[in-house]
């Protein structure tokens, strides 16, 4: 077999590297202002990537570059989500972006090279590869935050994010380091074997387990390593909020069963309670502040916090179950923030941004449809039954109370309760409220026609949710190497 | 199932499917023909129930109409419907009440037409589904589901203080079912992975979880019924919603709660029902007693009913928590009946409410002077809702105190004051606002009802009174599920 053909499993992640290359140097003879060939490249790319994927799939788990890099069912249904994240978030920000004169082909470039970030950290199965993902993830962001230049608030919330990021990416180095030191490997599977025989260094072992959680909780915004998500999610243009609180979360979830549930299996029960902790007070602060907060990103992004909260509950409860319904989870709450922020975008026009929750007073009388689509995603996002929401905590649930902590369950269910008071006072300012505003929506009709198949598709899946669940239930089985 | 036609299904989707087409009607310029397809949906939802009824066997207590399918395989969830001889009546009782609530919103809706009578339609399919379904996940989803559209209601076309109200309700409801939702799941990993409620009647499950789940599941349908001390939001909603609202609320609202009691609480942890009988009891003969006193105090008038529904449905708690036979069928009775009682009278103060604008006892007197066939009608639900004797509100109440007596005649006799209390409040607010001399400018230029508030007035006029006169259509179907289940419950299971 040649060298090229055992490349197979990760060429998906070689054509995107190549065409992001090309599509950034095709960009300098792009000059109409709406950057449409480059566009239209991009989502090509996109979906051929998703077609590799598709194509390139084995039905077993194949191992590439001396285990550094794995092809398994898990992965390609993440990358799968991925592409189609990043392809709606293009589609949502296109006129946004426009008309603030920010779709530029570096916006388009570096969303593509976060993607690869993403891809390599959903693949990586060895502690250098995960963290070249996390970082080529991470810079892209970073960038991107500050693409509106002449935005202070954008400007101090990159910064902020630079610098946590930095310090986040410092714990993880230094717990890696830790764990290399106690184990000698760097390679995710060679760890746990390395742990199950036995190492001499437990408290080693143990200091670098404190430091890669405490990185981890950094980048995906639990509770107490939270401070940046709120001013990241406000100070960014939109269009990049919704990038960072959608695909990254796939990425961050895959990064965790790579890290926590492949590599430090035999330290679970050091790293559940830890995340017993995390996920517990990320319910608690994410839903108690979003209470207080008037700008509709602020408090999406205290809900995020508290969505994550509930993602660890799932990771934390363990077995194919657990960590089955944290990936349904974090996949059905990427679809919701997905349609949360791009309803935002669609409201908003040349020098007016409706991300204030008195923007959508009384939508219901200028726009029935697109208030009824947030209803859905609200209600989704509360929990509710019939939508897809409800299903995602259902699933969490019951990992929680089949792993015996019914305490977890019903503080879950309590915290729940109090964020579906927020989400209910948009359905309120909605439906209830007179509009301030009567200036029509003028609606693009490629993300109108999105945001209907957004908010439609979290209904579907709430009225047929069996195949995503049975989906993410084969992937973590056939993937996951579980003791 | 007759004929293989799968009724229920068409029972819970066929209003569902009706709501979205008048929503699909658009904005208020196609108001008529939105009422138009409502009214057909509405009434085409109630007829195909019929067939519940008269295709019903009424010799067994196992379930009938059966459906069953995958539906989330991965958890074992099925989308498993049937009806015994209980819910196959709250079906029937909720179909029967939205062609009504339809026609009582007829002329009186004019903002947003479309999406108040969707909201009623696909509420009405997933209250049906409430009644109809047998697995526990499908059980919540219509559950939880139904509260959606009625926080719209309240919250788009009701009173002044809407918004407070309609968050309270929402809020205050779903407290009780996410803990009702931990009590499921605990269920469904102790049976092994199912999510069939019939599995759960026959699992046995030690004491401690029992009282567990009990009071898992108290949280839920309490707050539903409500129950003292649960019943605050109620008072509330009913103020605040519109007529047609208050009408689905008290009439079939409080009932999914009280059914959620002998479909739950009762058989499921059967010990734990007998061990907290006595708390149960004591919350029951408060809201009968204290909420009495409490209706007595009220100057509006739907508080007053409002408070009259939470002393009422305390009878139907009462009566099933003495486990015995005619107290069951009393309490089941007393639900039927205090359905359509409180719905008429909530549609009799709609009725003054659209004239005067006004729902203050003191803004009214001698009504009776220029509406005399409204007064007729509405002094007639008032004596049901009294338990005048000849009239539905009578049977069931007869009922649950024999049932009482047989347990302990003090039980029997707290819960008698409810003929007293009742009487006081319900007359004292009908010789306020129906007899007297014409109180005021505004009284006097009051008209009389149309024939369209006719109509509804004579369907449940009638309805009360042959359910008051002979109610054996209704205690047959539910007599063999009703022994069943109190032999069920007579057994531990522990």
């Amino acid at each position: 077999m040649s060298y090229l053909s055992t490349l197979s499993s990760a060429y998906a992640e070689i054509f995107l590297l190549v065409m992001a290359s090309s599509i950034l140097i095709v960009d300098l003879f792009v000059t109409n202002p709406g950057k449409t060939l480059t566009y239209v490249l991009v989502q090509l790319t996109l979906l051929s990537c998703a077609l590799i994927t598709v194509m390139t799939h084995e039905p077993i788990v194949v191992h590439l570059f001396n285990n550094m890099f794995v092809d398994d069912l898990m992965s390609d249904v993440l990358k799968l989500f991925s592409y189609l994240a990043i392809s709606m978030v293009l589609v949502y920000s296109r006129s946004y972006l426009m008309l603030r004169g920010l779709f530029t082909g570096e916006f388009m470039v570096l969303t593509l090279f976060a993607l690869l970030g993403m891809m390599v950290m959903i693949s990586a199965t060895h502690f250098l590869t995960l963290y070249i993902g996390l970082e080529l993830l991470s810079l892209s962001l970073y960038a991107m935050v500050a693409l509106q230049r002449d935005s202070a608030t954008a400007t101090e919330a990159a910064m902020k994010y630079f610098i946590l990021g930095a310090l986040a990416s410092g714990l993880l180095l230094y717990g890696m380091s830790m764990l290399y030191g106690a184990t000698g490997t760097l390679e995710v599977a060679a760890i746990s074997d390395a742990i199950m025989h036995g190492v001499d260094n437990k408290a080693l072992l143990v200091f670098g387990l404190v430091f890669v959680v405490a990185g981890l909780a950094f980048k995906i915004g639990a509770v107490p390593f939270h401070m940046w998500v709120p001013d990241v999610y406000h100070g960014a243009p939109t269009a990049i909020t919704m990038l960072i609180g959608s695909a990254p979360k796939l990425a961050a979830f895959a990064f965790i069963m790579r890290i926590l549930v492949d590599g430090l299996q035999p330290l679970v029960m050091h790293w559940s309670g830890m995340l017993a902790i995390l996920a517990v007070l990320s319910m608690a602060v994410g839903n108690i502040t979003a209470i207080a907060q008037t700008n509709l990103k602020r408090m999406l992004a205290y809900s995020t916090i508290a969505h994550m909260g509930f993602l660890l509950l799932g990771v934390l409860s363990g077995g194919i179950d657990g960590y089955s319904s944290a990936m349904f989870y974090v996949v059905i709450y990427v679809l919701m923030s997905l349609g949360g922020f791009g309803m935002i975008m669609l409201l908003s026009r040349e020098g007016f941004e409706a991300d204030k929750l008195d923007d959508f007073k009384g939508l219901n009388q200028r726009s029935p449809w697109l208030a009824f689509m947030m209803l859905i995603l609200m209600f989704s996002m509360a929990g509710v039954p019939p939508t897809a929401g409800f299903y995602a905590k259902l699933s969490v649930l019951q990992a929680v109370v089949g792993a015996g902590h019914i305490p977890l369950a019903v503080m879950a269910v309590m915290f729940s309760l109090i964020g579906a008071f927020y989400y209910l006072r948009i359905v309120k300012l909605m439906y209830f409220d007179a509009p301030e505003s009567h200036v029509p929506i003028a609606i693009q009709p490629d993300s109108g026609l999105l945001i209907s198949i957004n908010g439609l598709a979290v209904l579907a899946l709430g009225i047929m949710p069996g195949t995503l669940i049975t989906v993410c239930a084969v992937a973590v089985q056939k993937s996951l190497m579980l003791h | 199932m007759i004929f293989g036609f799968p009724l229920l299904s068409v029972a819970i989707w066929l209003p569902i499917i009706f709501g979205m087409l008048v929503l699909a009607t658009g904005n208020d310029r196609n108001a008529s023909l939105a009422r138009v397809i409502a009214l057909v949906g509405s009434i085409l939802g109630f007829l195909v129930t019929i067939p519940l009824y008269l295709g019903f066997d009424k010799m067994t207590s196992a379930m009938q109409f059966v459906e069953l399918r995958d539906w989330i395989t991965h958890f074992n969830i099925h989308y498993h419907l049937g009806v015994d001889g209980i819910s196959v009546l709250f079906v029937i009782l909720n179909s029967f009440f939205t062609p009504l609530v339809v026609i009582a919103g007829w002329k009186v809706v004019e903002k947003r037409v479309a999406q108040y009578l969707a909201a009623f339609l696909i509420m009405s399919g997933l209250i049906n589904g409430v009644f109809a379904s047998l697995d526990a996940v499908l059980f919540y989803v219509f559950w939880e589901a139904m509260l959606i559209p009625m926080f719209i209601i309240i919250g788009v076309w009701g009173g002044s203080n809407r918004v407070y109200a309609a968050i309270k309700f929402f809020l205050y409801t779903f407290l009780g079912s996410v803990l009702m939702l931990i009590a499921l799941l605990y269920l469904y990993i102790q049976s092994g992975g199912s999510f069939a409620i019939l599995d759960y009647h026959q699992m046995s499950i030690p004491m401690t979880a029992q009282i567990l789940v009990f009071i898992a599941f108290f949280m839920a349908f309490a707050v539903k019924v409500p129950m003292f001390p649960v019943h605050t939001w109620l008072p509330d909603a009913h103020v605040e919603a519109p007529t047609g609202g208050s009408v689905i609320l008290a009439a079939i609202m409080l009932k999914v709660g009280a059914y959620g009691f002998i479909r739950f609480s009762m058989p499921i942890v059967p010990d734990a029902s007998h061990y907290l009988a006595g708390m149960m009891i004591a919350l029951s003969l408060i809201a009968v007693v204290y909420i009495g006193l409490v209706a007595l105090a009220q100057t509006d008038m739907k508080k007053l009913v409002a408070y009259s529904s939470i002393s009422h449905m305390g009878f139907v708690t009462l009566g099933f928590f003495i486990f015995n036979a005619y107290g069951m069928e009393g309490a089941l009775l007393q639900m039927i009946s205090h359905g359509f009682i409180s719905g008429a009278l909530f549609l009799c103060i709609g009725v003054l409410y659209d004239r005067m604008h006004t729902r203050n006892i003191a803004d009214y007197g001698g009504v009776a002077n220029k509406m005399p066939v409204f007064a007729a009608f509405f002094v007639l639900f008032a004596m049901a809702n009294v338990g005048l004797p000849g009239t539905s509100g009578f049977v069931g109440e007869f009922m649950v105190i024999m049932g009482a007596v047989k347990v302990n005649f003090w039980y029997a006799f707290a819960a008698a004051s409810i003929l007293i209390f009742g009487a006081a409040y319900t007359l004292w607010m009908v010789k306020r606002v129906i007899f007297g001399a014409v109180a005021n400018q505004n009284v006097a230029q009051l008209t009389d009802i149309t024939m369209r508030e006719k109509l509804i007035f004579i369907i449940l006029a009638l309805t009360v009174l042959i359910m008051g006169l002979y109610p054996l259509p209704f205690t047959e179907i539910m007599h063999t599920s009703v022994n069943d289940l109190l032999v069920h419950i007579a057994r531990s299971k522990l």
